[in-house]
């Protein structure tokens, strides 16, 4: 306890000059090198060492993305993904699948013409032109700096309109009254919840809770906008989609093997 | 002529009767948005994949109505028809109401409708929702402006500017609500600009069969005669006209829907696959609110009679609920093609059609927002002069 | 026309007349029982927050507000103005050493806005009692507040007035 105290304390809520803030990005780029140069850590320059400092805001320097690879899943997997993210932000299937939230689902593909059969996970695909932003009437949908598509709940009514405009089905409706929310996640009746991207752990300088359960190297976490980052050295080496690229919404969230 | 305009004042028991029932519909509608509210939208039969029912079905309904409910007053204050004239004022209240009706449902369907303050104080511009929320607004003000210039002598001379600015504005605002669902690239069977011209005309359709309803309920509801019978022809000229126009852009939205390889799974879904939508399109919107009214109104006699216009009035309401079902429910219902060529499945129904049976709260939530309509057009026949006076018989 | 007004006149006495009543039995009963009229929220964990009662008493809604648009906003997530740092430190335990949810009257927002008659939204959505992180640094320092919680009152029977309660949130009574 006495620890929360001095914390509370040492926390000072100055606000960031603009002149602060460029000096921090000076900073975080020299400490982002070094990551990279360090052996054994190349690829993987993401960690504890850039987590954001806590009264520091987000900025456009960084855009977090997820590549998702289909062929590294089976059916278990997916389920291991959605069980962690369920665990994580405290939603659970409540045997109503008409009405349950679902931030992140296993989707079942079977082609067509091959018969393949596969599967793979399906969320909020933090696309940089939402149109769940673009139809809230109260802006209460709306994209963070870093790319995190959210739902502000103190301001969502409820309406529903993005659920109409998401291309994802990726967001639920809260219809009956919960409790035992978990601390960093609330969710409450009467608003639209989806994917936050585990926001609260990517701005400790976390991987989503997905991310952490998934088989290694079957979903890469990271910042799109970092070229040394593995994520945005996999993306431009390999091939990678997104869905309903038609829609030209450049999610966040792309994936391989499909 | 002595007096143009008179106020509500002799009226058999049947009007007293309709506005207790109305009442009691309002009381019971809000008694059904409390329970829906108090225990969440779990209580509905709308879910996941169907996020809009009844209740949106019914607000949208009427808010489509109360656009076309204005087009006697437009025709007598923009095109100068004076044989509308005397029903302007009934017109513009009527859409008024219609408009507030809507709206009540709307609101008390949100997830959270305490949060009304939120909706008014805070606006993504970029929203056509939001543009909605200013559209509707503004209508009640400006048509309640465009009433006071008729009902004011002093300032009468506004009169053509203000019927000018309504008549404006209801286009616009009718424009906004269609492109609720044209701005919705998600979804197939929406993402048409047609919406809005579709939206218009059914506008035109809806909120002239709930004047001509209101003209002859009132008939009925002061033993007098109060539409001459050149009137009656015209209007029946009118609703052909009006049908013929829906019907147009009904077809060419749908045929332009199944040139499109990608809008023919949608397309067959409604209009062929014998689901619960194709019936209501076809029996529904076309049959019943659009054939059968034709039918009845193209005959020239029955057409202008008292009968012939409060039937094809009735089916007219009754297809164009089914309209908007279609449109809202089916729309819904169809799934969302996230990966074409693949069969999807999940426990989030994706690949399925969605489900949706309308509970009863949902009913008479949207029951209630008629009802709100018809007693706020009611009260104001009472205590201002809105109704045209009688005409004779013989006229 | 007479009979309605004479049923009016006697209608209305009647009401009168229960009112009386009602306020006399009351003002009875709160003066032999123990009253807890007054807000008396329990003291927080952590000791005295090194924030100034005085300006959370009047302005802790606004002061959440504005945190909460920058943690939601911008990802800001200093500690200062937190809710959930709020409710770390501000958790009340009840007899089974648990801590509380805002269902119980003796939660910490509750011991004043109950007595304010405000409603609280925060709890729709936001967890009410700590958790995880918080629940370690919470069971480490102990809770001992937890009995006294919401239970002693402060003030004496009678003064339930205006100015005390002006005096509560001004910090002059503790």
């Amino acid at each position: 306890m006495i620890s929360l105290k001095q914390d509370q304390t040492k926390v000072k809520e100055t606000k960031v000059t603009s002149g602060d803030e460029a000096g921090r990005r000076e900073f975080l780029k020299g400490s982002a090198a070094a990551l990279a140069l360090a052996p054994g850590m190349t690829l993987f320059a993401y960690g504890e060492a850039l987590a954001k400092p806590a009264d520091q805001a987000v900025s456009t320097k960084s855009r977090w993305g997820l590549l998702i690879d289909a062929a590294k899943f089976s059916d278990e997997d997916v389920d291991a993904c959605v069980k962690a993210c369920q665990d994580e932000n405290g939603w659970s299937d409540t045997g109503k699948p008409l009405t349950d939230p679902q931030w992140i689902r296993r989707v079942n593909l079977k082609n067509k013409k091959t018969e393949e059969q596969f599967s793979l996970p399906m969320m909020c695909q933090h696309c940089a032109e939402p149109p769940c932003v673009d139809v809230c009437p109260t802006g209460a949908s709306f994209k963070r700096k870093d790319g995190i598509v959210l739902v502000d709940k103190h301001i969502c009514i409820g309406c529903r309109y993005c659920m109409m405009a998401c291309p994802y089905k990726a967001r639920s409706f809260v219809h009956e009254h919960i409790e035992d929310q978990k601390e960093h996640a609330p969710r409450g009746i009467g608003t639209v919840e989806s994917c936050t991207m585990c926001v609260h752990l990517v701005d400790e300088g976390k991987e989503p809770a997905c991310v952490k359960a998934a088989p290694a190297g079957a979903m890469v976490f990271g910042d799109l906008n970092d070229k040394t980052s593995k994520l945005a050295q996999l993306i431009k080496s390999v091939a990678t989609q997104q869905v309903r690229a038609d829609l030209n919404l450049d999610p966040g969230v792309r994936y391989r093997n499909i | 002529m002595a007096e143009t305009y008179r106020q509500l004042r002799e009226y058999n028991n049947s009007f007293n009767i309709l506005l207790v029932l109305h009442v009691v519909m309002i009381a019971v509608g809000l008694g059904a948005a409390f329970y829906m509210e108090h225990n969440g939208h779990v209580v509905t039969g709308m879910n996941n994949q169907i996020v809009w029912g009844l209740p949106h079905v019914f607000a949208i309904f009427l808010i489509v109505s109360a656009s076309g409910a204005l087009n006697l007053a437009s025709a007598s204050s923009v095109f100068s028809k004076l044989a509308y004239k005397r029903f302007a004022r009934l017109s513009a209240i009527l859409a008024i109401a219609l408009l507030i009706g809507g709206l009540v449902v709307l609101l008390l369907d949100l997830g959270r409708p305490d949060r009304l303050i939120v909706a008014m104080t805070y606006y993504n511009f970029k929203s056509i929702f939001a543009w909605n929320i200013i559209l509707y607004t503004g209508f009640i003000t400006i048509v309640g402006i465009y009433l006071w210039t008729m009902m004011d002598k002093t300032v009468a001379r506004f009169n053509k500017a203000a019927g000018w600015g309504a008549f404006i504005w209801r286009i616009i605002l009718t424009t906004g609500t269609g492109s609720i669902f044209g701005f919705l690239v998600a979804r197939e069977a929406y993402d048409a600009a047609i919406m809005a011209p579709l939206f218009i005309s059914s506008s035109f359709v809806y909120g002239m069969a709930f004047t001509v309803w209101v003209l002859i309920t009132m008939c009925q509801a002061t033993g007098h005669r109060l539409i001459t019978k050149e009137v009656s022809q015209k209007l029946r000229e009118l609703f052909i006209i009006f049908i013929a126009a829906m019907l147009y852009f009904t077809a060419v939205h749908h045929l332009t829907n199944l040139y499109a390889a990608e809008h023919i799974g949608v397309e067959r879904y409604i209009l062929w696959s014998g689901s619960v939508f194709t019936y209501l399109f076809w029996g529904g919107h076309v049959f019943i609110g659009s054939i059968l009214p034709m039918l009845i109104l193209m005959k020239s006699d029955l057409g202008s009679s008292r009968v012939g216009l409060t039937s094809a009035s009735i089916l007219m309401l009754l297809g164009g609920m089914a309209h908007i079902y279609v449109i809202v429910i089916g729309g819904q219902s169809y799934p969302l093609s996230l990966f074409p060529g693949m069969e999807v499945t999940s426990t989030f129904q994706d690949g399925v059609f969605g489900n949706y049976m309308p509970t009863l709260p949902e009913l008479l939530l949207g029951l209630a927002g008629v009802s709100m309509a018809m007693f706020i057009v009611g009260f104001a026949l009472k205590i201002l002069p809105f109704l045209p006076s009688p005409v004779a018989e013989d006229q | 026309m007479k009979i309605v007004l004479i049923m009016q006149k006697l209608i209305m006495t009647m009401l009168g007349v229960a009112f009386i009543g009602v306020s006399l039995l009351a003002s009875v009963g709160q003066a032999s029982a123990q009253p807890e009229w007054m807000p008396n929220p329990p003291k927080a964990i952590g000791g005295q927050c090194d924030l100034d009662p005085k300006e959370m008493r009047v302005k802790h809604m606004t002061l959440l507000d504005h945190k909460r648009d920058q943690t939601m906003h911008d990802g800001i997530r200093t500690k200062k103005y937190s809710l959930k740092n709020c409710i770390a430190c501000h958790a009340v335990k009840d007899e089974s050493n648990k801590y509380v949810t805002v269902k119980d009257e003796r939660h910490f927002c509750r011991s004043c806005h109950d007595y304010a008659a405000v409603r609280i939204d925060c709890f729709d959505c936001h967890a009410s009692r700590p958790q995880d992180t918080m629940n370690k640094a919470a069971k480490a320092a102990g809770n001992p507040h937890a009995k006294s919680a919401g239970i002693s009152a402060i003030g004496k029977p009678g003064d339930r007035t205006v100015a005390t309660l002006r005096k509560f949130i001004a910090g002059e009574v503790k």
